[in-house]
């Protein structure tokens, strides 16, 4: 429970996960971890808007997608470093793909968050739904074919680490914000706009913030995502990929960081542990769970795996006790 | 200029399948304030039961009007049997919990019903059973008045009147506006909000189903994914007119299957996606209840 107040600790306990589970498993099992890292990422900034902010967002797909051209096009197109400083390069277009998401994100967040609730949902879908057909149409991209050849980070432990970086800097700097007055003003915000308002909160300022630090990340998520599959085209980031976001957050637990964390990685588990089940019966019926599953979730647990609680409370709550 | 005209009738017909099914959404969020993502796959498995049924029935080789109206009717009960039981496994259940969840459960109902629609049905597209010709009516010039553009804005035309009729004029109708009004204030006048609502249910989803024995007529290709985009533009349309109004509904659906016809016809069709959200988007930031919806300040 330490890893989570110490950056270098937590790093250093990825590390060993990383280069212990090079051994033993084999590269469809790698494959999987990696993407449970973007799905990590991806859980826990857009909890920064759904579930400390209150604001309901259905377009994370979208910052993704600009993130993942990004840092595709540059780094099969602008290379600058020699081979030998590959993952410095890579560091550096992850960091211009985060930041390229989050100028998308203060200009979609700046008019959309003035509305609420629903409509701010269905515009934020909107404003997803048209990043993705304006990228259908960009010949320079590739347009519907995508993007191929895109360098990967080199062996799985070197990947892995790569995202763990990310996963550490992103799980920490939300936290650290979360705890800072700015955390203070998104909390408040959630809880009753009103309220905030007449305490001299600017909330329009503050969702905006909330909304561009979310959308640097996801934009980090789609870079990661794009190096890991070496191939992007748009269909990759549909509306699906959104509502999977918010599904993580709200089965992890609204406002709950390592619930993110938890639920990113059963999202993106699930539907390969599943896959015995396809063999077996002959039919697909992994999806048709996975949604009976959702439905059946938010009808007997509506608050998701820890609430508004982090892991390390839940530890204190229930496991110390009854030790 | 006739070129125009002809993309005008062909947006009108497009339009008035959109307002089939932006009445369910709109009606549905009237009165429960919630995005019913279930109710585009309601759409498909009303295109699915009536072509299942039209080959059971033997009238798949049988066009004609008493074929369509056959199709429609058992579309209408299917559609509304499953609307029936979403409201009450998925939704009742939930009636009071945070409106987030509720909306996740509409999306997990629209996931469970398009996967299970590709177990059940098969994910590959089947043809349509043809319950009506296509021919020119009359034309003008170039212009030509098909049947199917005549039929659906007919049948659309209808629906429409008969929900008008059914809201305003009759006693169900008058509770369905109370509910939507006050649940509480309208339980307390004798009102069971439950069954208002599972009314309400009916009513929307036996629209979608009438919208897609419509669609499958025209476009004559279905697969279990076929209610995701154009749901999301009936949707769309629903929320431009102002959501929760019929009227607005029929408007909305109308701006936005002409103005699609257009886009398709003038510009690229590959921008014809993005354009529903484009204009959804800029009525929103300028009007945010919608072209004909109330804004409501909140107060204190």
């Amino acid at each position: 429970m330490k890893a989570l107040k110490n950056p270098a600790l937590a790093l250093i306990c990825l590390a060993i996960l990383g280069f212990g589970l090079d051994f033993g498993v084999n590269a469809y099992i790698k494959l999987i971890l990696l993407f449970a890292t973007v799905n990590c990422l991806l859980s826990m900034s857009l909890n920064l808007v759904n579930g400390y902010t209150g604001q309901f967002s259905l377009g994370h797909a979208g910052f993704m997608a600009i993130g993942a051209y990004f840092s595709a096009y540059a780094s099969t197109k602008w290379g600058f470093l020699p081979e030998s400083m590959q993952l410095v390069q890579s560091f550096i277009f992850v960091i211009g793909a985060g930041l390229a998401a989050a100028v998308a994100g203060f200009l979609v967040g700046l008019p959309s968050l003035r509305l609420k609730g629903d409509y701010l949902a269905i515009v934020t879908l909107g404003f997803g739904e048209i990043i993705r057909v304006a990228l259908l149409n960009m010949d320079f991209v590739g347009g519907p074919r995508g993007l191929s050849g895109i360098p990967s980070f080199g062996t799985f432990p070197f990947a892995f680490m790569f995202a763990s970086v990310w996963l550490v800097i992103c799980f920490f700097t939300i936290w650290r914000v979360m705890h800072s007055s700015h955390g203070r003003g998104f909390l408040s915000v959630r809880e009753d706009e009103i309220a905030a308002e007449a305490m001299g909160i600017n909330t329009t300022r503050m969702k905006v913030k909330a909304f561009v630090l979310s959308s640097f990340f996801a934009g980090v998520a789609g870079a990661l995502f794009a190096h890991f599959t070496n191939f992007i085209n748009p269909s990759s980031f549909t509306f699906l990929q959104s509502v999977n976001a918010v599904i993580m957050v709200v089965l992890g637990g609204m406002g709950s960081m390592t619930g993110s964390i938890v639920a990113a990685v059963i999202i993106t588990v699930l539907p390969e542990a599943l896959r015995p089940l396809q063999e077996l019966t002959g039919v697909d019926l992994r999806m048709v769970i996975y949604s009976l599953a959702l439905i059946l979730m938010m009808i007997l647990r509506p608050k998701g795996l820890f609430g508004d609680l982090e892991i390390s409370d839940v530890w204190r709550k229930y496991v110390r006790r009854s030790a | 200029m006739q070129d125009f005209v002809q993309h005008l009738i062909n947006g009108v017909s497009l339009g008035s399948i959109y307002a089939l099914i932006a009445l369910g959404y709109t009606m549905v969020y009237g009165i429960l304030k919630m995005i019913n993502f279930a109710h585009s796959d309601v759409y498909m498995v009303g295109a699915f039961a009536a072509y299942y049924f039209a080959r059971w029935l033997g009238i798949e080789n049988n066009p004609g009007f008493s074929t369509l109206l056959t199709l429609i009717v058992i579309t209408m009960i299917c559609c509304s049997l499953l609307g029936l039981v979403i409201e009450r496994l998925a939704y009742r259940p939930l009636r009071n919990s945070p409106k987030l969840n509720v909306l996740i459960t509409a999306i997990g109902v629209s996931l469970f019903l398009q996967y299970s629609g590709q177990v059940v049905f098969g994910a590959d597209p089947k043809v349509f059973p043809e319950v009506m010709k296509d021919f020119v009516i009359f034309s003008i010039g170039v212009v030509e008045i098909r049947s199917f553009d005549v039929t659906v804005l007919g049948v659309g035309i209808v629906a429409m009147l008969g929900l008008q009729f059914l809201l305003f004029k009759t006693k169900i109708g008058r509770a369905m506006r109370a509910v939507s009004a006050n649940p509480m204030v309208a339980s307390l006048m004798g009102v069971n909000p439950d069954r208002i609502i599972a009314f309400t249910f009916i009513v929307g989803s036996s629209l979608a189903g009438v919208g897609s024995v419509l669609v499958g007529m025209k476009y004559p290709k279905i697969d279990p994914l076929m209610g995701m985009m154009i749901g999301m533009k009936a949707f769309v349309a629903a929320v431009l007119g102002g959501i929760g109004n019929v009227g607005g509904a029929v408007l909305g659906a109308m701006i936005m299957g002409l103005s699609e016809e257009m886009v398709v016809a003038y510009l690229s069709s590959t921008y014809r996606d993005a354009l529903a959200f484009g204009i959804l988007i800029v009525i929103l930031i300028f009007k945010p209840a919608g072209l004909l919806g109330k804004y409501s300040v909140e107060k204190v």
